[in-house]
């Protein structure tokens, strides 16, 4: 067996376990859980950007945001999204995020780098001076409270059950993203992460191709939004802060850029922390801080090169003539 | 509106894009030499104030407050390059990612050590004072503001111009590849930009301390800031942050003067039409 | 703390998750969750509320109404967000009988549905939003208020303007609903009496250099009204004050409450704000709560603080009356409705779950106060306007047929 299909029965596995271990903790785990789970697909729609085309981008609230405001705003005042058309709510979030990213993207794609990373972050502080300051649509600093979950038949004022939902969502968000990273497509984004010069020589239009990237991260990160307009119950500018940006990219250099999964270790792990460590120490903050740092400094393919990491050092450690340095720990 | 009007505010802007020069200034050497942003300049703005608070509540001297929280938070730049961005080597997004990080541990211990009361640092008593010229109003202080960053900017640029240090310094900006090859030691021109980078932000934290206070949360609130500044003049050039840093202050303090409703807009907005036209800045070089 | 025992035992907590075990508790104890920022940038505010329970509770040994008290403070990190899931943690994992806290306008929105949603008694002691208690009502019937609603003591500052024979005023206020609330009430009132708002100035929140906004303002209005939150509160003044501006300003309730007063300089004397609370409040009741607040913190309560301590006197009285148990949201928001108390604030009794209570008038002066040694900047009561409702004197039908104060209501009539 390669060692790719043992990676993806080992997620397949722990996915399974997930399913089956989160439903039956206490409530307030689901919750954290759900949470942590629409985090994660916003987490891969970064790492889409960051992972396999080599852009960071530290405005991926902004597309986050407009979902959960598009949810927010079509619920209440339309009482559109709460039943069958819940569907429809979802693939208008995804539409609303993929068409802010297409416009947002004629000024970021241009730029590499650094530079990439502040328009995206210049980007991102647009948006939300918009929702702080359109309070007649945003509701402003008070935000727009989302009172009702929908229903289709299931009920998902249980948190166990919409826990299954965000789950298959994310399930879902996972398989997509993963067909895509494998198709030729993604292939090509690599090879942009890579060598942008010689894709370019070699015909490739490289603009297209991270455009094309960046509107389908901007189309997940507003999936992510929808649900989180539902998950929390609560939509506000703190939704589109720089913040959530910024932990979005952490969470994703965290768990391991270029993985997908590592998205979702990103956020279990800020979740964890933030949300759950923090019930029960006063000093989280120099965890999830200690973390970040020590992560980036020594780990740098993230908690999911970890595996990689042992094996290296047990080949290293069976053939100790070999002079070999673990070149990968300080590159 | 009339022209008293359009001088004070013009006054003002002035002041306020002096603050920001202080800051602006060492992001942008900082860039120039390392490529990389660095998340935690708020967070030196912040402690620079903090330590001069506990100065003047140890010593009483306010001037002497202004060199000695400078000085302890470019040691603590010092060390943060050279123990943790140095060994990461040349990769600028690992390093941007380190100084969040760092971000979140100093915004923790700054509230440990210091509470997290809205404090405020008192110079002395004659900058309470105000100019009066033909009944229009220039608070002292603000002028002291320009002053100091008319004398730092000066400095800066002596340094950066006439030493030997500040050639080698330029040459690193300009192809640190090309320097090393000719024998500069980069890495302590990272070390030294770093460390004064630090240092600069926090004479800026110190000073407009007294203007801003000191409050918890001041870190991020001037990243952005200085962001603005450093991404509108251009990244590694001192130039360009004080073109930059004296244009966000114009511009802000007009935009909110005279479209309040649009005032996030008129920081923003320009910063992302300059990228998307020229992605360096205005006096940036690739 | 009595949450000690709790957070040393992580582990348990950690076996707990993977086993899927919940705990059920005694039945005669009162488990009270508080949530209130303990880290991030409103951590000293989030500390300060918490303070003020506590020490109440210190003084009664730990228990209220007779019942022992398990007091689990959650940290809200100043967010809705984690408020909201800080909330649901101490009601479905912690099977609290009530939580209490959130800061902001905006906490209090995001948590009242969580009580709704968990029919779960929710207290607000600081989040002042209006219409909470106002047009929403009764949309959340388990939420109810022990500090204030934001217009309730600017109403009263707008006719106290009035009857100084102050004509005309610019109001400059923080731009979010908390300064449209309470530069509504002030600007209703004072209009009503005959006042002028002659101009409005809205900058954003986080304002520190007024710079832009100062030279705007109209110099020959009577005076100003200013609403200031957190840091913006000390540089305000001081700038204005720099700039040449001689005349009166008024204030809003956190302009210059004992949160920000400390750290003032002397250019702030004489200034008014109106408020339910000061520390200079000549009571012996509140000079005891001074003296034992600041014995034990350090500093001068708050009405942070005292708003806080306030509630946990509130529930220590209606679990006495409901006979030294916890009787269910329904009853016990019944009790405390009923409630007339001499708090540290004044006599408190309540009005659509909302307090009715003394707005004080007062006046930054520089004095000795309770014995201490030092002259130092108290809120000196200059007038007291006693039993003042959240419908100020318009009664309840009438008011609540206008809409919430925002932005655009009241409308500025006379400006230009």
């Amino acid at each position: 067996m390669s060692s790719e299909k043992i990676k993806i029965l080992v997620v397949i596995a722990v996915l399974l376990a997930l399913a089956y271990i989160i439903p039956h903790s206490t409530s307030f785990v689901v919750l954290l859980a759900t949470r942590a789970l629409v985090f994660a697909i916003l987490a891969m729609s970064v790492d889409i950007l960051l992972g396999f085309t080599g852009l960071a981008s530290l405005g991926q609230a902004a597309y986050f945001g407009i979902g959960a405001y598009l949810a927010a705003i079509m619920t209440t005042r339309y009482h559109f999204g709460l039943n069958w058309d819940f569907w429809l709510l979802i693939f208008l979030g995804m539409l609303a995020g993929a068409a802010l990213a297409a416009f947002f993207g004629l000024f970021a794609i241009r730029a590499s780098n650094v530079y990439f990373l502040m328009i995206t972050l210049a980007l991102g502080q647009c948006v939300w001076g918009l929702a702080y300051r359109w309070s007649s649509l945003t509701g402003g600093d008070n935000g727009i409270n989302v009172p009702v979950r929908p229903s289709f038949g299931l009920d998902l004022t249980n948190e166990r059950t919409f826990f299954f939902l965000v789950y298959g969502f994310f399930i879902v968000s996972l398989l997509l993203l993963y067909i895509l990273v494998r198709s030729p497509f993604g292939h090509s984004l690599a090879g942009i992460r890579e060598r942008e010069l010689r894709m370019r020589i070699l015909g490739y239009n490289t603009w297209l191709h991270k455009y094309i990237a960046f509107v389908i991260a901007g189309a997940f990160g507003g999936l992510a939004g929808v649900l989180w307009a539902f998950t929390n119950g609560i939509v506000s500018p703190e939704t589109v802060v720089l913040t959530t940006s910024v932990d979005a990219l952490l969470m994703v250099v965290l768990g391991g850029a270029g993985t997908l999964v590592g998205g979702v270790v990103g956020a279990a792990i800020v979740f964890g922390v933030r949300e759950y460590l923090s019930t029960l120490v006063p000093w989280w903050q120099y965890v999830l801080g200690g973390i970040y740092v020590l992560t980036i400094l020594y780990l740098p393919s993230g908690l999911m090169g970890i595996p990689a990491h042992i094996r290296q050092w047990w080949i290293q450690k069976s053939k100790d003539k070999n002079p070999k340095k673990l070149a990968s720990v300080t590159s | 509106m009339d022209t008293k009007f359009w001088i004070i505010q013009a006054f003002n802007g002035i002041s306020y894009g002096a603050l920001l020069f202080l800051v602006g200034s060492g992001l942008s050497l900082i860039f120039g030499v390392m490529r990389i942003v660095n998340l935690a300049h708020g967070s030196y703005f912040l402690l620079g104030g903090y330590v001069a608070l506990s100065v003047i509540a140890a010593t009483g001297s306010w001037a002497l407050s202004i060199p000695t929280a400078a000085l302890a938070v470019a040691i603590i730049g010092l060390l943060m390059e050279r123990i943790f961005l140095r060994p990461l080597g040349f990769d600028p997004l690992r390093q941007v990612l380190l100084t969040v990080g760092f971000a979140f541990l100093f915004q923790q211990a700054a509230l440990d050590i210091w509470g997290g009361n809205n404090m405020d640092i008192n110079p002395p008593a004659v900058f309470n004072n105000s100019i009066v010229i033909d009944s229009v109003y220039f608070p002292l202080y603000r002028v002291f503001m320009i002053v100091m960053a008319l004398a730092i900017g000066i400095a800066l640029w002596l340094a950066m111009e006439k030493t030997r240090v500040g050639a080698a310094v330029r040459a690193t900006v300009d192809d640190a590849q090309m320097a090393r090859g000719v024998g500069i030691d980069t890495n302590r021109i990272s070390m030294i930009i770093f460390a004064l980078g630090a240092f600069l932000a926090a004479l800026g934290g110190v000073i407009g301390g007294a203007f801003l206070g000191i409050y918890p949360g001041l870190d991020f609130e001037m990243l952005p800031l200085a962001f603005a500044v450093v991404i509108i003049g251009g990244m590694g050039s001192l130039g360009g942050a004080a073109i930059g840093a004296l244009a966000v202050g114009l511009a802000d303090n007009f935009g909110k003067a005279l479209f309040p409703e649009v005032s996030y807009f008129t920081l923003y907005a320009p910063m992302v039409l300059i990228l998307a036209i020229k992605p360096t800045g205005l006096f940036g070089r690739e | 703390m009595t949450t000690t025992l709790r957070r040393l035992s992580p582990l348990l907590a950690i076996a707990g998750i993977a086993l899927g075990m919940t705990s059920p508790a005694g039945a005669e104890e009162l488990r009270i969750g508080f949530i209130s920022p303990m880290t991030g940038i409103f951590a000293q505010i989030g500390k300060d509320m918490v303070n003020g329970f506590q020490l109440y509770l210190d003084e009664h040994h730990g228990k209220l109404g007779g019942m022992d008290v398990k007091f689990i403070v959650e940290d809200s990190q100043g967010k809705g967000d984690t408020s909201v899931t800080k909330a649901k943690k101490l009601v479905l994992q912690d099977h609290v009988h009530m939580f209490i806290g959130g800061l902001l306008a905006s906490t209090g929105y995001a948590l009242a549905p969580v009580s709704n949603s968990e029919k779960t008694l929710y207290i607000a002691p600081v989040a002042a939003a209006d219409d909470l208690t106002q047009r929403q009502l009764s949309k959340y019937p388990y939420f109810f208020r022990t500090g204030w609603s934001s217009s309730q003591p600017t109403h009263a500052l707008g006719q106290w303007a009035c009857d100084q024979g102050i004509k005309t005023v610019v109001t400059i206020a923080a731009d979010y609903a908390f300064g449209y609330e309470q530069v509504g009430g002030f600007q209703k009132a004072f209009e009503d009496c005959g006042g002028k708002v002659v101009q409005k100035i809205w900058p954003p929140i986080g304002t520190k250099d007024f710079g832009p906004y100062i030279p705007s303002i109209k110099r020959n209005a009577d005076a100003i009204f200013s609403l200031m939150v957190g840091p913006m509160s000390l540089q305000f003044p001081k700038q204005l004050r720099r700039s040449g501006y001689k005349k009166r300003i008024l204030g809003g309730g956190t302009s210059y409450d004992e949160f920000v007063l400390p750290f003032m300089g002397d250019e702030v004397i004489g200034d008014v704000s109106s408020l339910m609370y000061s520390a200079a409040l000549e009571t012996p009741k509140n000079e005891t709560f001074v003296k034992a607040y600041r014995k034990k913190y350090g500093k001068v309560p708050s009405y942070y603080s005292e708003t806080n301590y306030t509630t946990a006197e509130i529930i220590d009285i209606s679990i006495k009356k409901a006979g030294g148990k916890y009787p269910g949201a329904d009853k016990f928001i019944d009790i405390m409705s009923g409630l007339k108390l001499d708090a540290v604030r004044g006599p408190v009794s309540f009005e659509d779950r909302n307090p009715i209570q003394n707005i004080y008038i007062k006046k930054v002066e520089k004095k000795k106060m309770f014995g201490y040694p030092k002259a130092e900047l108290w809120n000196t009561v200059i007038k007291t306007y006693p039993n003042v409702s959240q419908y100020w004197t318009y009664g309840k039908e009438k008011f609540l047929k206008q809409p919430v104060y925002s932005k655009d209501f009241p409308r500025c009539k006379f400006c230009e």
